[in-house]
């Protein structure tokens, strides 16, 4: 089944009087379960199509659909219930909210439903479980390793159980060994959770983990190398 | 947790920041309540009762403190339309303690009495008043909360005038009660016997502070009192003579002006506290660009994420008002019963107390408002590039 669709995708940015081009007409296909790495160089558009895919930005042209859903004809809060319900997001530097306990930063995305507290802090902390982090959960962000970091954003994304994760550079700043255990989780999540996964990196080595790897160039995507 | 404990675990990013600034808030919501307390209980009359109708205050024209001379009594009595005559003085004096301040006046007895007949005294009380040169008199709320009782010596130091002797301390001794009435809230006068104190004092003798009139027709109140002025208009102490209900405007204009001056301080106060929290929340806001832009990401919505900024700046705002006002309340427990002699009931309304939360909130939607919009506006893609 396919998750995600792209026809036609072009997105252009204005840049004071330039209009400068980052997708130029990206066609792709995501099934239900896949592991995609999306690698190439600096901006050749691997962020600007995920942020596409992950419904926080809009195409120029063409359309993103994402779980049956066209994105484009949802308004910014309709975006923002179907992010919170459908997606989860991974990013480099784990943008935890440093105020806020492990427990607690894994708890956020639970304000926005109608659970009980009870409930939310359960969730937190099988989510921390599935991660390897339960034992950290009174910690706050500052007290953690950067890979420890980026598990509780891993608990964070799939917390309230979207089909769907986005990762941009999720291991961009861990050493090796570090993104090797983020790696695993990811697999982790994609063979045993049956998330679907789509990982922008630079990495070869992290791209090995992924089932597919496409390559972007200039807006386009160039070549599949799976 | 909550929406509410995620706003305050925001508001703690900087801990030293927050504090310093809800103190600030604290401190002038303490000063909002206090000051609106001082001016409710002025403007509630200050517990003085409501003026007779039918009596004029004669007092010097230019100063309270020019005396006036006792044998104008007569000639008072004799315009025309006047009833009665009697007179009072300023004794002022410290009973043991500056703290314990209450009004006190050598008057005479009987015609002070037949004067203000809406304070209630015992024949018998009164006739010990009238003929014990060092008697004394004090209202019953006084006599209770000092803790006399009739028959005691009252010593007060006095610092207007001294005893021929050259001493200050005068003693008087307490030989009745009196009531004064249900709607006034100041304690009332401790009434000491001029006679007395006129022949016992080292300079002054034979002048009052003031005379008070009563008159057969109010319609003719001008009239009268213009004659009364008239009788003093070329003499070394001229008069000025108005009615108490005149009088009690003149004061309430005094408190206008007062009020209006508490109002200025307020201001000026609150000014200053929007420009430091507005400045705080502004900095807050700087600082929590990127992770704002993550709660957009995981689903909050443009809307929850301005209501999210907003709720913090009422929240700060809130909590600084509900200590502060704590606090003002605790102040008016402690220092309230000092205040009564001078201001009648000191103590924080609920109307004042409402309003500083009303004020509060208007300060919290004012601080919040910018920093609010600004966050409802915030594109999540350019606030992660900008990371």
């Amino acid at each position: 089944m396919t998750v995600v669709s792209c026809k036609g995708v072009e997105k252009t940015f204005i840049k004071g009087r330039e209009s400068v081009e980052v997708l130029a007409g990206i066609n792709l296909e995501i099934e239900e379960g896949d592991f995609l790495a999306l690698m190439g160089p600096s901006g050749s558009g691997k962020t600007t199509l995920l942020n596409l895919i992950g419904g926080l930005d809009h195409p120029s042209a063409g359309s993103v659909v994402v779980g049956g859903q066209p994105l484009a004809e949802m308004s910014a809060k309709q975006l923002a219930k179907w992010r919170s319900a459908n997606v989860g997001f991974i990013f480099q530097f784990y943008n935890l909210l440093p105020v806020l306990s492990a427990q607690r930063n894994v708890e956020l995305p639970l304000l926005l439903t109608a659970l009980s507290s009870k409930q939310r802090q359960a969730n937190a902390a099988a989510a921390l479980q599935i991660v390897g982090l339960a034992d950290r959960a009174k910690h706050k962000p500052g007290e953690l390793s950067g890979g420890q970091q980026q598990r509780v954003a891993i608990a964070r994304a799939i917390v309230a159980d979207p089909g769907l994760l986005v990762c941009d550079e999720p291991t961009g700043d861990l050493d090796r060994d570090t993104a090797d255990e983020i790696l695993k989780l990811l697999e982790t999540l994609n063979g045993e959770y049956g998330k679907t996964i789509i990982m922008v990196t630079h990495d070869p080595k992290a791209a090995e983990h992924a089932a597919q790897v496409l390559r972007m160039d200039k807006g386009l995507l160039v070549e599949n190398a799976a | 947790m909550s929406r509410l404990g995620f706003m305050w675990a925001n508001l703690f990013r900087r801990p030293v920041r927050t504090w310093l600034t809800l103190v600030s808030v604290m401190i002038a919501f303490l000063l909002f309540v206090l000051l609106r307390t001082v001016s409710h209980s002025f403007s509630e009359g200050g517990g003085f009762g409501e003026p007779g109708i039918d009596r004029l205050m004669v007092s010097p024209k230019y100063s309270i403190i020019d005396p006036l001379p006792i044998s104008a009594l007569q000639q008072i009595a004799g315009v025309d339309g006047v009833l009665a005559v009697t007179h009072g003085d300023w004794f002022g004096g410290v009973y043991q303690d500056r703290a314990n301040f209450f009004p006190k006046y050598p008057v005479k007895p009987i015609p002070h009495f037949e004067m203000y007949s809406e304070y209630l005294i015992d024949p018998q009380h009164l006739e010990a008043f009238a003929n014990t040169r060092t008697g004394a008199v004090a209202p019953l709320a006084m006599a209770v909360k000092y803790g006399w009782k009739v028959g005691d010596k009252i010593p007060i130091e006095g610092d207007i005038w001294a005893k021929k002797d050259g001493s200050r301390n005068w003693e008087f001794d307490l030989v009745g009660t009196y009531a004064a009435p249900e709607d006034q809230q100041q304690p009332g006068v401790f009434l000491l016997n001029y006679a007395y104190f006129d022949e016992a004092r080292d300079f002054g003798e034979g002048t009052v502070g003031w005379f008070t009139v009563r008159i057969a027709d109010t319609e003719r109140a001008a009239e009268i009192a213009n004659a009364i002025d008239a009788l003093f208009t070329n003499s070394l102490n001229p008069t000025r003579t108005m009615t108490e209900a005149e009088q009690a405007r003149q004061f309430m204009q005094q408190i206008g002006d007062i009020e209006l001056m508490m109002t200025g301080i307020l201001a000026a106060v609150f000014f200053t506290i929007l420009l430091l929290t507005g400045n705080t929340m502004a900095q807050a806001l700087r600082e929590r660009v990127p992770e704002l832009a993550v709660l957009k990401t995981i689903g909050f919505s443009d809307g929850a994420v301005a209501a999210l900024v907003l709720g913090e700046a009422l929240l700060l705002c809130a909590v600084g008002a509900l200590l502060g006002t704590a606090l003002a309340i605790g102040a008016a427990v402690v220092i309230g019963p000092g205040m009564e002699e001078a201001m009648g009931v000191f103590e924080v309304s609920g109307s004042t107390a409402a309003s500083a939360l009303g004020l509060s909130a208007l300060l919290g939607l004012v601080v919040g408002a910018v920093p609010s919009f600004t966050a409802q506006r915030l594109s999540i893609v350019d606030a992660l590039r900008k990371q």
